[in-house]
């Protein structure tokens, strides 16, 4: 099966529903003639044509909008937001229109948009290109909120928000793009094009949202994770010789939390890892809902393992990152918690 | 409606792209002060270029190069007090502000004397003292703060004027216009610098905006323009009397849009693909902003290439200082991650 880089399969997601449904559209800054920052969209504009690729102006509130209104009309736009960063302007139109459109008119439309953006630091990007922003979004109701960890989950994942009914938030972790990254900063990253989850069937498959997976079966901890941390709490949970059991939500909004339930059920202990700040962050939801739900089983405290409450910071991106030292010491407090 | 029109100032919406005034023929003293400024920012630019190529800087760096008369000629018009605000193509406004070569090069490289102790980076730095209200990574951010400033001004009403900079591609942000409305409805001593350099990232300007005289961009709020030579730094000075002294005298905000190139790719990790190699070279070779200073100074025989390369040298060893600095000083501790914010 051919391998492919994360953005070669995010790409390859795109380039199969173009050419399966003519309401797919792309666009976004330096989308069309230059392929993106990250080249995601390479190619398409040369494929498609104008029409269907395109890039817009540096205006994110207007390319959002403008996307919303086409996707009211049954057209499905897919744009690109070229940092998460820089989708504050964009915000309005996603939480006031996007997400409420379907509510509001009773059902009678729906806004089938995907909005794609790189997530997340480990690249040097200070703080206007490192935010992971996903909580802003899992705040509101309406909007569906994915965030790949490989290359197959992202092709898979991608088709599926492109086909869904209504606005997706497509959370993409940069730091990943061209292999995973366990948070040894000092060491050589292995590319996608050894790793098994670089396989990427050609054509068309979906991954659906809504369904967490379990990429290592354990026993004595669950860590709830996804994104890039998934191989930084591999890297600790090896290094610490803890039997962990690793839960890839891939998406967070609809969360899988029957596969929550399960796994913290049968280990009784739970930690909760994002890159981003710990405050009012995706980890307070999911350790109230551990507790809500599996209060009766927990052995110690649902611990959380997050960005510090910070901006980004230029320098001391490896004091700022939650590498695997710093999730390594909370696995181990957390096995020794009563 | 027709009152109204009469009432309107000289420069209304009708004669909103106006001519831009004659280059000042410049003093022997400010072809000095120019080239030497123009010749700090371009060595300066190109030493971070370097330490970016060996691994002293990381991340997000964006060079000024090119474009070093348009925040030259502008700086020569500005009063004690006059505020600043870019984006985040900044080093050449910081250094043009009085900034010290050092902190800006020591933030580069994340360094605890860097102006921002290393945690704002190429694109985030500040200074009270020099009137520099940042650099700004969020394309477009900086327009409406600086309006801000200008609001202040005039509430003060201490006579200066604040200086917005941004890009062709900022813009088309829509808080520019919000902006525009607000300054011009108010009255506001602010002028907007368009620095088009024909490009935003990989997107000609005339692939992404349906209007690409930005001079015009100010016609329907009543904001006169001004498409000037940036590549001259007389003309830059020119427009900055004409707008510095329309601003200061109550009349409200003034556009200029500065016809600009950036010579090296936007930020260090892009190959520039999207131009030609001809395209550069014959930017370089036929407009160079400090090319043109140095020709005017030597045939005017005000200068000889003996008293140039001096003037080379002392901005080599500046530069080099600052390099140096910012090689050698420490990174900030770990703690310094939790000063300077709220909790
Ligand atoms: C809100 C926002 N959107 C997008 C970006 C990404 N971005 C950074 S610079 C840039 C191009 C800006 O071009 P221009 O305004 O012409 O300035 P120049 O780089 O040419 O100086 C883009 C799209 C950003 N930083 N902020
Ligand atoms: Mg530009």
């Amino acid at each position: 099966m051919p391998r492919k880089t994360m953005i070669e399969s995010i790409r390859d997601a795109m380039d199969t529903m173009m050419e399966r449904d003519e309401n797919v559209v792309v666009f976004g800054e330096d989308v069309g003639f230059f392929g993106g920052v990250f080249r995601c969209t390479q190619g398409l504009q040369a494929k498609y044509g104008k029409t269907r690729c395109f890039d817009a102006p540096i205006n994110e509130a207007g390319i959002v909008g403008a996307a919303i209104g086409m996707a009211s009309y049954g057209l499905k736009p897919c744009v690109e937001i070229q940092f998460a960063d820089y989708v504050y302007p964009a915000y309005d139109q996603i939480v006031s229109e996007a997400a409420r459109l379907r509510y509001r008119s009773n059902g009678d439309f729906t806004c089938p948009m995907v909005v794609r953006m790189p997530v997340g630091g480990g690249i040097f990007g200070g703080q206007t290109h490192s935010q992971s922003p996903e909580a802003l979004f899992t705040h509101v109701s309406g909007l569906k909120v994915v965030v790949p960890s490989n290359p197959y989950d992202a092709k898979g994942l991608l088709i599926s928000a492109i086909e869904d009914p209504d606005p997706v938030i497509f959370l993409e972790p940069k730091r990943i793009y061209n292999g995973p990254f366990d948070g040894h900063h000092d060491r050589p990253v292995t590319p996608w094009s050894k790793h098994d989850l670089g396989e990427v069937p050609d054509g068309h498959y979906t991954v659906p949202l809504g369904k967490a997976i379990k990429r290592r079966e354990g026993s004595q901890l669950t860590i709830l994770t996804y994104g890039t941390m998934v191989y930084v709490a591999e890297a600790a949970a090896a290094e610490h010789n803890i039997d962990a059991e690793i839960i890839d939500l891939r998406t967070l909004l609809p969360l899988d939390l029957e596969t929550i339930i399960e796994s913290v059920s049968k280990t009784g202990r739970c930690i909760v890892v994002h890159e981003a700040t710990l405050t009012s962050g995706f980890g307070a939801e999911l350790a109230a809902l551990v507790q809500e739900h599996c209060f009766y089983k927990l052995e110690a405290p649902v611990a959380r393992v997050a960005g510090w409450d910070t901006p980004y910071p230029h320098a001391q991106e490896w004091d700022y990152f939650p590498g695997p030292s710093r999730v390594g010491r909370a696995l181990v407090e957390t096995l020794e918690g009563l | 409606m027709a009152t109204r029109a009469k009432k309107s100032p000289a420069r209304s919406a009708q004669t909103s792209a106006v001519k831009a005034p004659k280059p000042i023929e410049f003093t022997k003293e400010q072809e000095l002060e120019a080239y030497r400024q123009m010749l700090l920012i371009r060595r300066f630019e190109e030493k971070a270029g370097q330490l970016y190529g060996m691994g002293f800087i990381g991340g997000f760096c964006h060079l000024y190069i090119g474009q070093e008369a348009v925040v030259t000629g502008m700086q020569m018009s500005l009063k004690e007090g006059d505020q600043n605000i870019t984006g985040y193509r900044d080093h050449g406004h910081m250094l043009a502000c009085g900034m010290s070569p050092r902190g800006v090069m020591a933030e580069l490289t994340g360094r605890r004397g860097g102006l921002s102790k290393g945690k704002g980076g190429s694109m985030h730095m500040f200074s009270k003292e020099k009137h520099f209200y940042g650099g700004h990574g969020i394309v477009g951010a900086q327009v409406s703060l600086g309006t801000g400033l200008a609001f202040a001004n005039r509430y003060r009403d201490n006579g200066n004027v604040s200086l917005a900079y941004f890009g062709d591609g900022a813009a088309n942000q829509g808080q520019v216009y919000e902006s525009f409305n607000m300054a011009s409805l108010w009255k506001l001593p602010v002028i907007y610098i368009i620095e088009n350099n024909r490009y935003a990232m990989g997107t000609s300007v005339s692939r992404a905006s349906a209007e690409t005289d930005f001079s015009k961009r100010g016609l329907s709020f009543n904001i006169p323009g001004i498409q000037v030579d940036g590549m001259d730094v007389r003309a830059v000075h020119a427009a900055a009397e004409e707008a510095t002294a329309w601003a200061r005298t109550g009349k409200g905000p003034m556009i200029l849009e500065m016809q600009t190139y950036r010579y090296r790719g936007h930020s260090m990790s892009d190959p520039a693909k999207y131009r030609s190699k001809d395209e550069v070279q014959k930017m370089r070779s036929d407009h160079d902003p400090i090319e043109q200073v140095k020709n005017r100074l030597i045939e005017k025989g005000w200068s000889t290439e003996d008293d140039l390369k001096k003037i080379d040298k002392d901005v080599r060893d500046i530069v080099a200082d600052a390099a140096d600095f910012a090689q050698s000083d420490p990174e900030p501790d770990a703690s310094e991650l939790y000063t300077d914010i709220l909790l």
